[in-house]
């Protein structure tokens, strides 16, 4: 069974122009220890999808319908008392900015010990003990001085290294990674992304990867999800998704993406341009979100939106068009 | 006698002071630059590629002169630009223009794109009336492929790709010979990236632009460039020709670099080369080589003097003491 399983998840926000359709009819599930990536471009909802897992969208002004099964419980259901049970205890979150996702005046060890003493009784001994071995665990060195050093002592990797800590403090069933290591440089963010596929095997904890680096991706993920102005457009596994991509959309970003080394073999010189703009979310889009920016699109596509159908094994797509074989790679 | 490259950098230094503490009157200094050089010719690609906090930005900051450096020249078309007077840089401004990263707090958000597009254009006197000033507005509308009927939009009407065609445009307004694109295309979508860096390469092989491109994405740089440059706390550790740093790195920090960079494209093997630690601070850069607290092949000599560039292939310098610089990992992607 699945470890979560989201069905049409909606997030819309009022705004003085209109109803922002953010999140609008999203279903998918994570299986227990897997690492699913979300990936799309800003604007998408692949942040405000996470967010609604967690509840951490203020209503108002914003409305969370649909259904998080967790562990048989449904999240959107839950007291905000229930809730504050299962953060940071069964599911925790890593975000993109460390320094603001840290608090500036707590030390540390005191971050760290927090989450253990709230959730699992810890005394603050105990708490301060386990936080050492969780700065071990993650990589810092010298974890006894670093425990009582505050967040502007540490640099940006090690930063990110401490909100790992926390997040797997209370040993998590589910970790949601917001654009992990965005905000790092490549060879530090190669240092994070190795040490989160280290700790999850340890930890045995499921994953969901929020990005928009699709080298992260092929890197981390096993099973992706491509969003689009709000809706889930495409769902394959890793290897399959970028080998055969299905939805025009997902063709286009992987053609958009220049590969280190592939303009040295002598192969086009030119990167595939996705033309136009993303749909403005605050009209309703009636037919298939992309079709406006899709060299396929005909009337069907701008009055009907088209379902998720399977393409291949567990490989669904949204889109009229896509064919079911794999086209020639 | 051959004609000088277009911009030539000798030496550039750029130290900034910080205060100390609190009360404390001693100021210390930041080495964002120390020592750089390098030359840019007509019609090419020099990329400047690092980390944040290696010293790039400072460097195109520093031959845009949006302050004065601490040492060294700045070679325009075999004339020194760094010590000029305010009159006589006017001329040089036009000649040198610059795209920066974000292009929300690089637009004056009062101002309608048609007055964006025609302020270099009066101010360097290039249109002779205003019926010519307004045809060289829509032509560079055209160039950026941005609709005309958009002129008398303000810009936060556009999306963030339209809006850096507008800074693109504004740039070619003036008519320049070399463009300063600090990190363009960083702050943009990947499909939105794509149409950017497309423009840029149209523009250069219409216009003969030569472009210093200062980025930290390694994919883009290697799609685009002629030439890079690596910088690594204030240096430069390694400089060739495209298809030499990309498939025959020389310096340890390049080949760090280039294997840290995660690739699109899912059990890719790759013997990735993961530095230890953290860049140390520009304020108290470690003795000899810069780069010798994070290197793999660390040894006594690189702890005490500092390595010049040296050349290491045909158009290829690093600055490492290695005797043989070592075979790339993984040469093969």
């Amino acid at each position: 069974m699945a470890l979560l399983e989201v069905r049409n998840l909606q997030t819309h926000f009022r705004t003085p122009e209109g109803i922002n359709r953010a999140v609008d009819g999203v279903s998918f599930h994570v299986d227990e220890g897997e690492t699913l990536a979300i990936v799309g471009e800003s604007g998408c909802g692949k942040s405000v999808t996470a967010m609604s897992l967690m509840r951490l969208i203020p209503e108002p002004p914003g409305k969370i319908a649909g259904s998080v099964r967790f562990q048989d419980k449904d999240l959107l259901q839950l007291s905000e008392q229930e809730m504050r049970a299962i953060r940071g205890n069964d599911i925790s979150m890593i975000f993109q900015e460390p320094m603001t996702s840290l608090n500036p005046v707590l030390t540390v060890g005191r971050q760290i010990g927090e989450t253990l003493q709230i959730h699992q009784g810890f005394d603050k001994q105990a708490a301060e003990a386990r936080a050492i071995e969780m700065l071990v665990m993650v990589g810092i060195p010298e974890p006894a001085r670093r425990v009582r050093e505050y967040p502007h002592q540490l640099s940006g990797g090690m930063r990110q290294r401490v909100m790992i800590a926390i997040s797997l403090a209370c040993s998590p069933k589910l970790l949601i990674a917001d654009e992990p290591t965005t905000a790092l440089d490549v060879t530090i963010q190669a240092q994070i992304l190795k040490l989160m596929l280290d700790l999850k095997r340890r930890v045995g904890a499921a994953v969901i990867l929020i990005t928009h680096d699709l080298g992260v991706v092929a890197e981390i993920a096993e099973r992706v999800m491509v969003m689009y102005a709000g809706r889930k457009v495409e769902e394959a596994p890793v290897v399959e998704l970028f080998r055969s991509p299905r939805h025009p959309y997902t063709q286009g970003l992987l053609g958009a993406v220049p590969k280190l080394g592939s303009s040295l073999t002598g192969a086009a010189r030119r990167l595939a341009e996705i033309p136009g703009q993303v749909p403005s979310l605050k009209e309703r889009i009636e037919g298939c979100a992309f079709a406006g920016r899709c060299a396929l699109a005909t009337d069907l596509c701008r009055e009907v939106a088209p379902g998720l159908e399977e393409k291949g094994p567990r490989h669904i797509a949204a889109c009229h068009y896509a064919p079911k074989q794999a086209t020639a790679a | 006698m051959s004609a000088p490259p277009l911009l030539q950098v000798n030496d550039l230094k750029k130290h900034f002071p910080v205060r100390g503490g609190l009360f404390s009157r001693k100021a210390k200094w930041v080495y964002a630059v120390d020592g750089v050089s390098f030359e840019v010719e007509r019609g090419e690609t020099l990329s400047l590629v690092g980390e944040s906090g290696c010293g790039k930005s400072t460097v195109g900051r520093a031959i845009l002169r949006l302050f004065d450096i601490t040492a060294g020249q700045v070679v325009l078309d075999g004339q020194r630009i760094d010590d000029l007077s305010p009159a006589k840089l006017r001329g040089m401004r036009r000649r040198v223009q610059a795209v920066f990263q974000d292009p929300f707090s690089s637009l004056n958000p009062r101002m309608r794109v048609r007055d964006i597009l025609a302020e270099p254009i009066r101010n360097f006197g290039l249109a002779k009336s205003s019926a010519e000033l307004a045809a060289k507005v829509a032509a560079l509308m055209d160039t950026v492929r941005l609709p005309r009927d958009a002129l008398s939009r303000r810009p936060h009407e556009f999306s963030g790709g339209q809006r850096q065609r507008i800074c693109i445009a504004r740039a070619l307004a003036a008519e320049p010979e070399l463009i300063i694109c600090d990190e363009a295309v960083s702050a943009l979508d990947v499909s939105v990236k794509a149409q950017i860096v497309n423009l840029l390469q149209d523009l250069q092989a219409e216009f003969g632009l030569a472009l210093l491109f200062i980025s930290h994405d390694l994919a883009i740089v290697e799609h685009m460039t002629h030439r890079v440059a690596v910088m690594y706390l204030g240096k430069i550790v390694e400089m060739a020709s495209r298809q030499q740093i990309f498939t025959a790195p020389k310096h340890p920090y390049t080949k760090a670099l280039l294997s840290a960079v995660p690739v699109p494209e899912p059990g890719a093997a790759r013997t990735a080369m993961i530095l230890k630690g953290d860049v140390p601070s520009p304020t108290d850069p470690p003795g000899g080589c810069r780069f010798h607290t994070r290197c793999p092949f660390v040894f006594d000599r690189c702890r005490t003097e500092e390595p010049k560039l040296r050349s290491a292939a045909t158009g290829q310098w690093a600055a490492c003491h290695l005797e043989e610089l070592p075979e790339a990992p993984g040469s093969a992607h």
